[in-house]
């Protein structure tokens, strides 16, 4: 009983993974570059939706979209402002460019006065409540991540599998040029893939936020999101999912049944392994470079 | 414009190529040894600071800047140079001892983590670099014994038969040895037949494979060499600081040194040189210009962050190549007055080169 404890908190921690994770495959499947802004990103989501919520007092209902659409409008212009012109330089410039970009949005919540140094509670409506199962104890944040993230794991489904937008950003992750001839507007599509990721984090943070809290360096966690995206292989979408859960009870699991300070590397040396093992992870495609 | 008449091969690989270098070289070299006189005692220890910062530079730009492979855990490296220089002249161990054996400690730690990057690269083998990096800041606040843990462990001077180097100035002499000297293996290291190997990798592996570079041998080499720098930046750290803690050596420090080396200039020594400088001076000029800005901005705790970021972004944006890039444009400016056309140093327009078959 005590293990399926366990596996439920690590399966709703590794769905936070997987959410981050998913921003990452997106963005890498789009435009070959890896955001290291993903982390941040979901930090500033939580923040928006803190801003809708008590700020503008929107109600609940309201402001979890107002919050996710206002960072999807972020992320597409973004991706417009600071990455486009960028496009097409060595990945590591971009790789650089999203640490610069992480930096900028902690550090420029951080100067918000009084409320970005703080750490706040978001007022959601099932904050507390738990639910009693036989001998099982689920916290209802819990439940509510592992829901949420199905749902939206499926809508992405169908999204790339029926809609002509979710074809045509597949078509253009396989080979750009060839989908830019067949008249798909490969650059505004980056941005859209952009604007997908910064909304897919904001629901991340809008998810993990009653868990934890919600502050300036939560966006930490995106480095945790990295094992999973990696343990999935880097290039696939479910993978990303999958990942995310490995890593998430892999790191329940080892905190309780392993001496202390093994929680935090555990999913280190999970990727670790990975590496060395299947370097192209779970559901990575195994490509070898043309000259 | 200068035109240099080469008549002898000797003159291909000199390290001071005309009489410019050797003046302004020897003017570097002479301001330096007279610095503990002309500066004052806090603007010394900077300058220490940045020589430090330098040689742990050197190493970082050794991997990212000449091979191509980038970690994003090179903390770690410095981490071990630290904790052995201190844990061994704690114990007595002479100096110079010390310092070896840190660096080679670092590189024993390199070699480690270069096995499995063999099979990796790009964006998996910073993955692996940064998991490497979470694992030795844990580990190093877990082996409490040895390293004092999270407490922390103060660092005694570093001392030799009888002679303590315990004053700013000469441990300042210190660093500047060592960072001439790290200087001075990275130049020659880059001009043998080692260096050009690297150098090839960087551009094209399976090109650099097709002219018979033993890839896994150099890619470990280069691991091994970028780590014993950073393990000997790592050991002069530890006794500048004097108290050593595992936060110190964390991603965030990673990723400042990575900042280091993109600002100063992927691929060039001075960048090395030019990233350090930058990195110990901007928090200062932070300080300094807080007092010219509102309060409500000046006093902000996220301030040195914003600006380290908008700076990295403008740098990544605006000069690819760095400070050390900025520098060139100037003097090519200067050299060909009036006749510098603004096209010369314009990116090469490239198509992104796509890791996949399709």
């Amino acid at each position: 009983m005590q293990l399926l404890q366990l596996l439920i908190s690590g399966v709703a921690q590794g769905c936070i993974y997987g959410l981050i994770a998913l921003g990452f495959v997106l963005i890498y499947k789009a435009t070959e570059t890896v955001s290291f802004a993903q982390g941040d990103l979901m930090m500033v989501g939580a923040f928006a939706g803190l801003a809708t919520m008590t700020w503008l007092g929107f109600p609940f209902w309201v402001a979890v979209p107002a919050a996710i659409v206002a960072m999807g409008v972020f992320g597409v212009l973004l991706e417009r402002l600071v990455i486009r012109p960028i496009l097409g330089q060595p990945a590591f410039s971009i790789v650089m460019l999203t640490i610069g970009v992480g930096y900028v949005l902690r550090g420029l919540i951080t100067m918000i006065p009084d409320v970005g140094t703080d750490t706040h509670t978001m007022p959601v409506p099932y904050a507390g409540q738990v639910l009693q199962m036989g001998p099982l104890v689920v916290a209802a944040e819990q439940l509510v991540v592992i829901a949420f993230t199905t749902v939206l794991c499926l809508a992405l489904f169908a999204m790339f599998k029926y809609s002509k937008l979710g074809i045509a950003m597949q078509a253009s992750s396989q080979n750009q040029l060839a989908a830019y001839y067949m008249g798909i507007p490969v650059q505004s599509l980056n941005g859209l893939v952009w604007g997908l990721a910064a909304g897919v984090a904001a629901v991340a943070g809008l998810l993990l936020a009653p868990i934890t809290f919600v502050h300036a360096n939560m966006g930490f966690i995106g480095l945790k999101a990295f094992p999973a995206a990696v343990v999935g292989g880097f290039g696939s979408l479910p993978g990303a999912i999958v990942g995310g859960l490995v890593i998430g009870t892999v790191e329940s699991l080892s905190g309780f049944y392993l001496p202390e300070g093994f929680k935090d590397i555990a999913p280190y040396i999970v990727v670790l392994l990975m590496l060395v093992l299947k370097p192209n992870g779970l559901f990575g495609e195994k490509l070898r470079k043309k000259v | 414009m200068r035109f240099i008449f080469k008549t002898q091969y000797e003159q291909d690989i000199a390290l001071a190529k005309h009489g410019g270098h050797v003046f302004w070289y020897s003017l570097l070299a002479l301001f330096l040894v007279a610095a503990p006189w002309v500066l004052a005692e806090y603007w010394l220890a900077q300058l220490t600071f940045v020589l430090i910062y330098a040689v742990v530079g050197l190493g970082l730009m050794l991997l990212a800047g000449f091979t191509g492979l980038f970690s994003m855990g090179h903390a770690a490296f410095l981490g071990v140079g630290a904790y052995t220089e201190a844990v061994m002249v704690n114990a007595g161990v002479p100096f110079p001892l010390a310092l070896l054996s840190a660096g080679l400690f670092s590189a024993i730690a390199g070699v480690i983590v270069g096995l499995p990057a063999l099979r990796v690269k790009g964006i998996y083998l910073g993955m692996a670099t940064l998991s490497f990096g979470f694992i030795v800041e844990e580990g190093i606040a877990r082996w409490e014994h040895m390293t004092g843990g999270n407490a922390g462990l103060s660092v005694n001077p570093p001392a030799m038969m009888g002679w303590t180097l315990d004053s700013t100035e000469s441990f300042y002499f210190l660093c500047l040895v060592v960072a001439v000297g790290s200087t001075l293996a990275i130049l020659n290291l880059l001009r043998s037949s080692t260096g050009r190997a690297f150098v090839a990798i960087r551009d094209s592996e399976i090109s650099a494979q097709s002219m018979g570079i033993h890839l896994a041998r150099y890619k470990t080499l280069s691991f091994a060499l970028s780590a014993a720098l950073a393990g000997i930046g790592g050991a002069l750290y530890a006794h500048k600081i004097q108290f050593l803690s595992p936060d110190q050596f964390n991603i965030i420090q990673s990723i400042d040194l990575l900042l280091m080396v993109v600002i100063g200039g992927l691929g060039s020594v001075h960048g090395a040189f030019l990233g350090a400088i930058f990195l110990i001076v901007m928090p200062q000029l932070i300080a300094m210009g807080k007092d010219f800005l509102p309060a409500a901005i000046g006093g902000a705790t996220g301030l040195q962050g914003t600006v380290y970021g908008i700076v990295l972004i403008a740098f990544v944006l605006f000069e690819p190549m760095g400070l050390y890039g900025r520098w060139l444009k100037v003097r090519t400016w200067f050299q060909l007055f009036p006749f510098y056309r603004r096209g010369m140093f314009k990116r090469q327009k490239s198509f992104q080169k796509s890791d996949r078959l399709k």
